[in-house]
């Protein structure tokens, strides 16, 4: 579920390439604008919330407004290359992590939030989506990595992964489950999954500038810190305590959990949906670091809304964010439809005292550290979550992470 | 047929051609089917022409009317009838195959890509609209927008409530007090005297020349709308001076110079400002191709494999497709044969997409149908010749009921006399089978061979979808032993990192290249065999 942003911006690359190639033949671009009114791009999990919201704001001002629907893994793709064609929409919303790549194609713009406005909404959603010291999307919800257990199994939060570990072993040395623990590593490696371990055992992916944005001349890959914390990982790999294993992917791994074959299962809030119809009584908590090491940071994802700086209608789309996105009222139809954490503190508040699942995956979040933005972190992903997957199938850390960081090195050039 | 149409001047000649029976001297049918095709060509002509004039294409627009006027001189006229035949046929292979190679081509001199995709006049525009910040301690105005005169063509002009109540009047030319107006609860203006407040409406209609306005204030500093209702006082940090043709940071003081060999501007310390514009660099792409090391440790291991993986699956899905199809063909009576058939091409007609996640997942170590069923616990897709068996398996299990039907086919054409004739002669079963049945079989089925062998050689989908191209060695996550040189490349060129449609484009050319060189070899051997067996 977890957007990998690699494959799918290649995908869609791929196909604004076969686009670019057909464009000089004369054909016109699918109309994204309605003339005088306002288009918002969205995927489908929240274009059914956003139309009524829409519509409103539509009868309110007198002007016609689209909600359209694209695929979550296309659309950052799309957006840019409808922005180069001038045919984009006025707003789009997505994941923060795009901006770096959205602000480099020139295709969002700043958002001004008048007065305190910032200060109602959490301090590390609005971190995220400051990039270059300035603010580029009105966030609404936010995500990260937690740990899930099954209560029958493991009715304790475990304070440390060895406890984890300890645990889930010896379940399934007595047959109770059939693995230690559900983390999606796959044969290619999932370097968002593994972060909370990799952060707590030392490593780190970029370092900080001095806007405390991610810093692409100091990667942390290859790093004496990496390799180490790659060999610590590799303890919990298959020639370790086998809690960690390639076989175990984003198509299984939901199942593993939701049958009662894994006592834990590190995920986010996307799976929620699918262990609460499997009847599987759980309960969530922080993803736990190792003894006596750093505490884990997963990831911190945070959804917004973008102002596209080709739309037609801009004054318009900042008058939709700011007046209503930064409203409790929009804010919570989205959390209704889609439970994550919002974005909004006083919707946050407001819904905390009714769902025992939010405190805990604020908690989650709270260590989390919002995923760099910047566009070299797209060279991250695939050399070293192939590098993690072979550091886990058994394979020397120091120089599985040496190649890894020769690879993105050479693209981050 | 060339050499009749030749003479095809002569009236009283027989019709030579067989479209010709659609255009004799004379046929109203055959006239009106031409008038009506000439409009359609008419009609698409002008449904390109439209957008085109519109965006300023002239290029564009000149290449249409030419091809316009090329199908009328040539359908129109009483001579060039090969060219009538070829021209439907020769324009849609310069659209859809020449212009795309060209268009490649020219991409990959270039550096297009994220961060480098528009002009260098976008990036600055794009470089200042990113930098305009708030001003510290400047306060923030309730926004009401208003235009003087007409609320469609009147000058525009934002009515500014601040702090204190008080509203100013903001234009291009600055601000000035507007005593008389009258506010609501929330700071907006109600109404003014001399100014025609816009509704949300009218001011869509004005949204760009709204974004752009900047009502100066102090020093270098402007008023800008942030929505209806909002104005913040602030001012772009980065500005371009074409004088230096360098961007000022005026925050840091740093200053950014353009670099049009590179297009992105550049600070002296080697950092870049993000947005940067499309340039061409030469060869550089190729160079980067040619001499990335990677590359080139991999490539020849990479073709390697992939010519395997290409004769093994054809190999495979002819020998099997085969074997399935003579078992079919037997004379004596065999219960629900078509039942059977149906079967076998059951893998053919289930989406091939679908069947590899399918496959991948029986494939799985722990959880896989394979072990499972065979009780082994082989880590399939993590060794190098599992994965390589597993990548086969499956591509021959998709491929082989497509060879049973075209050799089903091919058998029933074979006459059973010949095979009868060469058994009273004394020949076996397998040396009929070998020096009969065979032979006659493979013209029919050599060139479907080569063609499942050039396609194979391309299969993407059948690598991504199944291994993605490993397992990967840990001392190189960029090339794994399952990868074919279409998923090589594409990994190379998109994988792991934002789109870099300039060296995607150089990467595609070398494949291109690849790929002609083997078509050409194909075509010259199943030229081979037609001499053979003519």
């Amino acid at each position: 579920m977890r957007p990998r942003t690699a494959a799918p911006r290649a995908l869609a690359g791929a196909a604004a390439l076969a686009l670019a190639a057909t464009a000089c033949s004369g054909s016109d671009e699918p109309s994204g604008e309605a003339a005088g009114g306002l288009v918002i791009w969205a995927d489908p999990e929240r274009t059914d919330v956003l139309q009524p919201f829409a519509e409103e704001f539509g009868e309110a001002n007198g002007v016609r407004v689209e909600v359209q629907s694209l695929p979550v893994d296309d659309i950052q793709g799309d957006f840019v290359t409808a922005h180069e064609a001038g045919s984009g929409p006025d707003i789009l919303v997505g994941a923060h992590d795009w901006i770096g790549n959205l602000v480099q194609n020139g295709s969002i713009d700043p958002v001004q939030l008048p007065g305190d406005a910032a200060e109602r909404f959490d301090e590390g959603a609005i971190d995220a989506v400051t990039y270059q010291g300035q603010l580029y999307g009105v966030p609404y919800a936010m995500e990260s990595l937690m740990l899930v257990r099954n209560t029958e199994l493991a009715p304790e939060a475990p304070a440390t992964v060895e406890e984890m570990v300890e645990t889930g072993t010896a379940l399934k040395e007595d047959g109770e489950v059939k693995e230690v623990l559900g983390l999606q590593v796959s044969q290619t490696g999932d370097p968002f999954h593994l972060q909370p371990f990799y952060s707590s055992a030392g490593g780190y992916l970029f370092g900080t500038d001095d806007e405390g944005d991610p810093d692409p001349s100091d990667l942390g890959v290859g790093t004496d810190a990496s390799v180490e914390a790659m060999e610590k990982v590799a303890e919990l790999g298959e020639d370790g305590d086998g809690a960690l294993k390639r076989s175990i992917d984003a198509d299984n791994v939901n199942a593993l959990f939701e049958r009662g074959e894994t006592p834990y299962f590190v995920t986010g809030p996307w799976s929620l949906a699918g262990i609460k119809d499997a009847g599987v009584d759980y309960a969530i908590s922080p993803v736990p670091g190792f003894e006596g090491m750093d505490e884990a940071r997963p990831f911190l994802g945070v959804q917004s809304f973008f102002v596209a700086s080709g739309g037609e209608n801009k004054v318009l789309a900042e008058e939709f964010i700011v007046n209503n996105v930064a409203q409790p009222e929009l804010a919570t139809a989205l959390y209704e439809a889609d439970p994550r954490p919002p974005a909004l503190l006083e919707v946050f508040e407001a819904a905390e005292a009714d769902d025992p699942d939010l405190s805990a995956m604020m908690e989650a979040a709270e260590q989390a550290e919002p995923m760099p933005a910047i566009p070299e972190m797209s060279a991250i992903w695939d050399p070293f979550g192939k590098a993690q997957a072979a550091v886990i199938g058994g394979e020397d850390p120091a120089g599985a992470v040496s190649s890894a960081e020769k690879a993105i090195s050479e693209q981050i050039g | 047929m060339a050499r009749q149409s030749g003479g095809a001047g002569a009236p009283k000649a027989p019709a030579p051609l067989p479209g010709a029976r659609l255009a004799p001297r004379g046929g109203t049918a055959g006239h009106l089917v031409k008038a009506a095709l000439l409009a359609v060509s008419v009609g698409v002509a002008v449904w390109a022409a439209i957008p085109l004039a519109q965006a300023g294409n002239w290029i564009g627009l000149a290449a249409v009317a030419a091809v316009t006027a090329l199908v009328f001189w040539i359908y129109l006229s009483k001579r060039h009838i090969p060219a009538k035949y070829l021209l439907p046929g020769v324009l849609l292979l310069i659209a859809f195959q020449v212009v795309p190679v060209l268009y490649t081509i020219g991409t990959s001199v270039t550096n297009y890509g994220d961060g480098h995709r528009g002009t260098k006049e976008q990036a600055i525009a794009q470089i200042e609209a990113a930098s305009v910040a708030q001003d510290e301690g400047a306060g923030d105005y309730v926004l009401t927008l208003a235009a003087r005169g007409d609320a469609a063509t009147g000058e525009l002009v934002f009515l500014l409530t601040g702090d204190d109540g008080r509203v100013l009047a903001g234009d291009a030319d600055g601000l000035e007090p507007v005593p008389d107006a009258s506010t609501g609860p929330t700071g907006k203006v109600t109404a003014a005297d001399g100014y025609t407040l816009l509704t949300a409406a009218e001011a869509g209609e004005r949204s760009e020349e709204i974004s752009e306005m900047a009502v100066p204030a102090q020093e270098g500093t402007g008023i800008r709308a942030s929505g209806l209702s909002a104005a913040y006082e602030g001012r772009a940090t980065r500005v371009y001076d074409a004088g230096c043709d360098c961007v000022t940071d005026t925050s840091t003081g740093e200053v950014y110079t353009a670099d049009d060999e590179r297009g992105a501007f550049y600070s002296e310390d080697g950092r870049r400002l993000s947005q940067g514009w499309r340039v061409g660099v030469g060869a550089d792409n190729y160079a980067r191709v040619v001499t990335d090391p990677g590359i080139a440790s991999s490539f020849f291991s990479i073709l390697g494999w992939n010519v395997v993986f290409a004769a093994g699956t054809t190999l495979g899905v002819f020998v099997l497709g085969l074997s399935v199809a003579l078992a079919m063909h037997t004379r004596r009576p065999l219960r629900g044969r078509t039942a059977y058939r149906l079967l076998l091409v059951l893998p053919y007609a289930m989406p091939a997409f679908a069947m590899m996640l399918l496959w991948r997942d029986m494939f799985n170590a722990d959880f896989g149908l394979i072990n499972r069923m065979l009780g082994t616990d082989v880590d399939w897709l993590g060794g190098t010749s599992t994965a390589r068996a597993a990548a086969l398996t499956i591509n021959i299990w998709l491929g082989f009921p497509y060879m049973f039907l075209i050799a089903t086919g091919a058998l029933q054409a074979i006459p059973r006399e010949l095979v009868q004739a060469a058994r009273i002669d004394g020949a076996g079963a397998w040396q009929a089978f070998r020096n009969v049945t065979l032979p006659l079989l493979m013209v029919a089925m050599a060139p479907v061979l080569i063609a499942t062998f050039a396609f194979n050689f391309n299969n993407f989908n059948a690598i991504w979808l199944t291994t993605e191209g490993g397992p990967f060695p840990s001392d190189s996550p960029m090339a794994g032993t399952t990868d074919l040189l279409i998923t090589y490349t594409y990994r190379l060129a998109f994988g792991g990192q934002s789109a870099q449609y300039g060296y995607a484009a150089a990467i595609s050319v070398f494949i291109f290249l690849i790929v002609t060189l083997i078509s050409y070899l194909s075509l010259r051997r199943s030229a081979a065999l037609e001499e053979v067996n003519r």
